[in-house]
């Protein structure tokens, strides 16, 4: 039982990450490899909140959502403005570079990493799956908001959404900061679930994993997300004798889905009657619009949306 | 997953003499790094003049590289040039089935510039992990192809194994601009980066040009990854690295060679002079922080052309 409360439990703070980054590359088209220094974060001022100040696990989560917030506004100040493979390379040396920080900071444990943090006792099991419920209502209300479907605008074509008036480094900061706020929750969670924070924990391939997570799901979903999450914090403890290769897979699989599906598992759709009744609506239209028009023009997978929305 | 070891240099002779000695000492040290780090970038930065996007599989193909050396050394017996050669082709090969199977489809499909990296992203993940499923993630020596006793200038002393990779990357790098600026080949590298669409209506083989720049640049990786893995060893983690030739490409402005050429040896020297007068354990944090900071000066990097693309 305790085994399975702990899945449980991982499953729903990889969630909360998972659902930032869901907005920032899945809704915004914004790529981040350093997304596991924003958890680095919130995880060290959790840290430093309960071990250090002996305050209580929420103060905690709240701090670690702020710092990591903050920090988030300075780093978009300085690189949302660049483009594509630019910011790319500028989060992933964001990300190594709070790794590396931390490494040589020996009052957080350094290298080999901080132990005996206090630990989530008895009901405060519930808090990760609060917060968890808390955060899809959340990133389901923000995208389904005026605000979020500016951040869809941005993605599809930056310069058309500029001409008609959205701020886009706007949109940009609002999605960069959400996904790190919730990337510093998760963090600070894990922090005390676990009880011990390393640097190395939050290195390029966590950053990379979370991003899995949401290809997964599919670009563009946040139901996608949810299952995603869940699905592939699960499966690998049901396949422990293969975890060799779980990663093999993995990569394997996200060529298979940019190349085949790039809308992932749920791409575009979001598992609620309405969605559901869409997307159904959109898979008749296209049949009937395949049967008019001869088959030679192409299917331009052009937009992680395809599915639903059109 | 196991750990990075550690990137202890193998021997590093501590020069007895001055402050100029000890400075270069460093420079030496500094160049022979870099040189590597420009193999990796070079090759980076070509593909990206072409594709316009983050080859992130560019590292895999760097460890794969270093693999094919070791093996063809230490089970074929291969000797040290047959080695490179084979490492070289081997490399070239894996970038261009990557090229043929994963991102060619997305270029037919004229897919969004993001499924690029993602699928990148996914391709090193699969191959750095396939290598640590098969082969194991335990660190290799390379058999001992030159002698540890450095050849002593003076005060200063410079590693066989330093020497040999600079002079194996410069007569790579030069043999590539020669081939860029002076064959039919290089003009048509040159002028698909310049602009693909209209090469094409000019009648070349674009999808040739975008094979012959993804060969080159796996070429150069697995060469590049045997030097590292001689001078070093040969982990399943050495792709990380290529981190450090994004930053050389950032430096000296994505897309540009002889930007790429100048950011890594600049990196290079960066790094050495940071572990020879600060401590080793700040090297690559401040080879970020100075990325970070390049990023926000001039984005461009050094040698950075079409600015209105970047910003």
């Amino acid at each position: 039982m305790e085994y399975v409360l702990g899945i449980l439990v991982l499953s729903a703070i990889n969630l909360i990450a998972v659902l930032g980054l869901s907005i920032l590359t899945g809704f915004t088209g914004l790529f981040s490899f350093g997304h596991a220094g924003f958890m680095a974060i919130g995880a060290y001022v959790a840290a430093i909140f309960t071990a250090r100040l002996h305050l209580p696990f929420e103060v905690a989560l709240i701090a670690a959502g702020i710092a990591a917030g903050i920090v988030s506004v300075a780093l978009g100040r300085l690189t949302l403005k660049l483009k594509g493979d630019y910011f790319c390379i500028a989060t992933m040396g964001f990300g190594e570079a709070v790794r590396l920080l931390l490494n040589n900071w020996k009052w957080v444990g350094g290298a080999r990493g901080w132990e005996s943090i206090p630990k989530f006792e008895g009901p405060q099991f519930i808090l990760p799956f609060v917060v968890a419920a808390l955060a899809v209502v959340f990133s389901w209300n923000l995208v389904n908001s005026r605000q979020g479907r500016n951040l869809v605008a941005v993605r599809e074509e930056e310069l058309a959404a500029q001409m008609s008036g959205i701020n886009v480094l706007h949109s940009k900061m609002t999605a960069l900061i959400v996904s790190a706020v919730l990337a510093g929750i998760a963090g600070a969670l894990m922090a005390n679930f676990i009880g011990f924070i390393a640097p190395k924990s939050f290195n390029m391939q966590k950053s990379t994993e979370l991003i899995i997570i949401v290809i997964f799901g599919g670009l563009g979903s946040i139901s996608g997300s949810v299952v995603g999450a869940l699905l592939l914090t699960a499966l690998p403890e049901v396949f422990r004798a293969f975890s060799d290769w779980r990663l093999v897979f993995y990569g394997l699989a996200v060529i298979i889905i940019m190349v085949g599906r790039p809308q992932g598992l749920m791409g575009g759709i979001e598992l609620t009657p309405s969605g559901v009744r869409k997307a159904l609506a959109a898979r008749r239209t296209r049949a009937e619009f395949a049967k008019i028009s001869a088959a030679d023009t192409p299917t331009d997978a052009d937009s992680p949306v395809d599915g639903g929305s059109k | 997953m196991a750990q990075e070891p550690a990137r202890g240099d193998s021997f590093r002779v501590q020069t007895k003499g001055g402050a100029m000695a000890q400075f270069l000492q460093q420079l030496i040290n500094g160049i022979s790094i870099g040189s590597i780090y420009a193999l990796m970038a070079v090759g980076y930065s070509l593909v990206y003049s072409i594709m316009n996007f983050s080859n992130f599989a560019h590292g895999s193909v760097i460890m794969l590289g270093a693999y094919f050396g070791f093996f063809a050394m230490k089970f074929l017996g291969a000797a040290f040039p047959v080695a490179f050669l084979l490492a070289a082709l081997g490399s070239a090969l894996v970038a261009v089935i990557l090229e043929r199977l994963a991102y060619k489809p997305l270029r037919d499909r004229n897919a969004p510039f993001l499924y690029f990296i993602i699928t990148a992203m996914g391709a090193s993940i699969f191959i750095d992990n396939f290598v640590i499923a098969t082969i194991g993630p335990t660190p290799k020596m390379y058999p001992q192809i030159f002698e540890q006793a450095p050849i002593i200038l003076g005060e200063l002393a410079i590693g066989r194994i330093d020497l040999a990779m600079f002079v194996i990357s410069a007569v790579c790098l030069v043999a590539l601009i020669i081939f860029i600026d002076h064959t039919k080949m290089g003009k048509a590298i040159q002028a698909t980066a310049y602009n693909m669409k209209a090469s094409a209506l000019m009648g070349i083989n674009t999808n040739f040009v975008i094979v012959l720049v993804f060969a080159i640049g796996g070429g150069l990786a697995g060469i590049a990854g045997v030097l590292y893995g001689m001078k070093y060893q040969v982990y399943p983690q050495i792709g990380n690295i290529t981190m450090k030739s994004f930053i050389a490409a950032v430096f000296g402005g994505l897309g540009s060679l002889p930007g790429a050429l100048i950011g890594a040896l600049l990196l290079g020297l960066i790094e050495t002079m940071v572990s020879g007068y600060l401590s080793t354990q700040y090297r690559d944090l401040i080879a970020f922080i100075i990325l970070i900071a390049m990023l926000v000066v001039r984005p461009t990097g050094i040698m950075g052309k079409n600015a209105e693309e970047k910003a």
